[in-house]
């Protein structure tokens, strides 16, 4: 049993597990899932500096935070207890062109030659991570939600903005990867 | 089941921070530890699955993008194609939570910030391979540098929240 679940799960059963926590937080407690408001709730916490958005009764919505803290906790645990040995297996036109592009697929879950320390001061570090995780804070928030509130709460509950707002994430993926990505490697 | 539309939030029965994406229903009072720790280890078993099925991959992303793959596609299209039979059994039987409350949905308000918004955390998914969720299993599966991405993300929506007024919506 332990070996199977080493392997990598198929996308049928791991799509399902992740759908189950809409139901499962609704009925653990009236809970909406959604991951990116805890970066407000972070924000409402540690830095509200008097701003309107950010003044509100977070402790309310602590949940939010245990849950983040719990996927952090989890992977950790999946990372020493179920990791499977073999390399990722990315599709072979991926390999070909992120080589084009000067990035080696390494078999891990993200390109050591990017996101390592090394890189922090640089202008890859620059993109990757402070204007790449950027880009994520203030659009997710912005556009009232990320992948888990838009794309998978709320199309689970029939609302237009979020399928708007779905077809804007893939929209804006598609541009950077196909238009932007060609040029800015060859910057940085 | 009843649906709200946060317009008319103050009426509902819980007042929320205004567009709060993942609100907390609850009306039974909660405690810090005993209450939450439930929620902790549903986010633990979210941070499992996300490991194993590999959407916390940058590489996964990348094949999304590049229509190589049909896995992230298959991932989100059953976790939506779930969430929305479940949705629609707690509806149907009229299933309360835990605390005999009845199910609350959101109505999420339509904006341009859903176009905008949405186009910019697109590209800034395909940049870092993460959005929200990810970042933090990113961080525990060993990938400590993600840290800097997730000062970040929170840096770009504390941004968010001092631009809010002057941005259009």
């Amino acid at each position: 049993m332990i070996e199977i679940i080493r392997q990598p799960w198929t996308w049928y059963v791991s799509g399902a597990l992740i759908g189950l926590t809409v139901p499962a937080l609704l009925l653990l407690g009236n809970k909406h899932f959604g991951i990116s408001s805890s970066l407000r709730h972070i924000c409402a916490a540690c830095i509200p500096a008097k701003i309107p958005f950010f003044q509100y009764d977070w402790k309310r919505e602590s949940w939010n935070l245990f849950f983040v803290a719990g996927i952090a906790a989890g992977a950790a645990l999946a990372l020493a207890f179920l990791s499977n040995p073999a390399p990722v297996q990315v599709s072979e036109n991926t390999v070909r062109d992120l080589a084009e592009l000067g990035i080696v697929a390494d078999g891990h879950m993200m390109p050591a030659s990017i996101f390592s320390f090394e890189n922090l001061f640089t202008l890859k570090g620059l993109v990757f991570f402070v204007m790449g995780g950027f880009m994520v804070g203030f659009g997710t928030r912005y556009a009232g939600g990320c992948t888990s509130g838009h794309s998978i709460m709320g199309l689970s509950t029939f609302q237009l903005s979020s399928l708007i707002a779905t077809c804007c994430f893939m929209a804006g993926g598609f541009a950077m990867v196909h238009l932007i990505f060609p040029w800015l490697l060859k910057l940085i | 089941m009843k649906i709200i539309n946060d317009e008319f939030v103050e009426n509902a029965v819980v007042i929320h921070p205004d567009e709060c994406a993942a609100p907390n229903d609850q009306i039974a009072p909660e405690t810090t530890i005993a209450s939450n720790i439930k929620y902790l280890a549903m986010g633990m078993l979210f941070g499992i699955i996300a490991v194993k099925s590999e959407i916390i991959s940058w590489y996964r992303i990348q094949e999304m993008f590049r229509l190589q793959s049909f896995h992230m596609y298959g991932v989100i299209g059953t976790a939506v194609v779930t969430g929305l039979v479940s949705v629609w059994l707690i509806k149907k039987f009229n299933l309360k939570t835990m605390q005999g409350e009845e199910v609350i949905i959101h109505e999420k308000p339509l904006h341009w910030g859903n176009v905008i918004g949405g186009l910019i955390f697109g590209l800034g998914w395909a940049i870092t391979g993460a959005c929200p969720g990810p970042l933090f299993a990113q961080l525990g599966s060993g990938f400590l540098i993600v840290i800097v991405t997730l000062l970040s993300a929170i840096g770009g929506t504390w941004v968010y929240g001092l631009l809010q007024d002057k941005l259009p919506h």
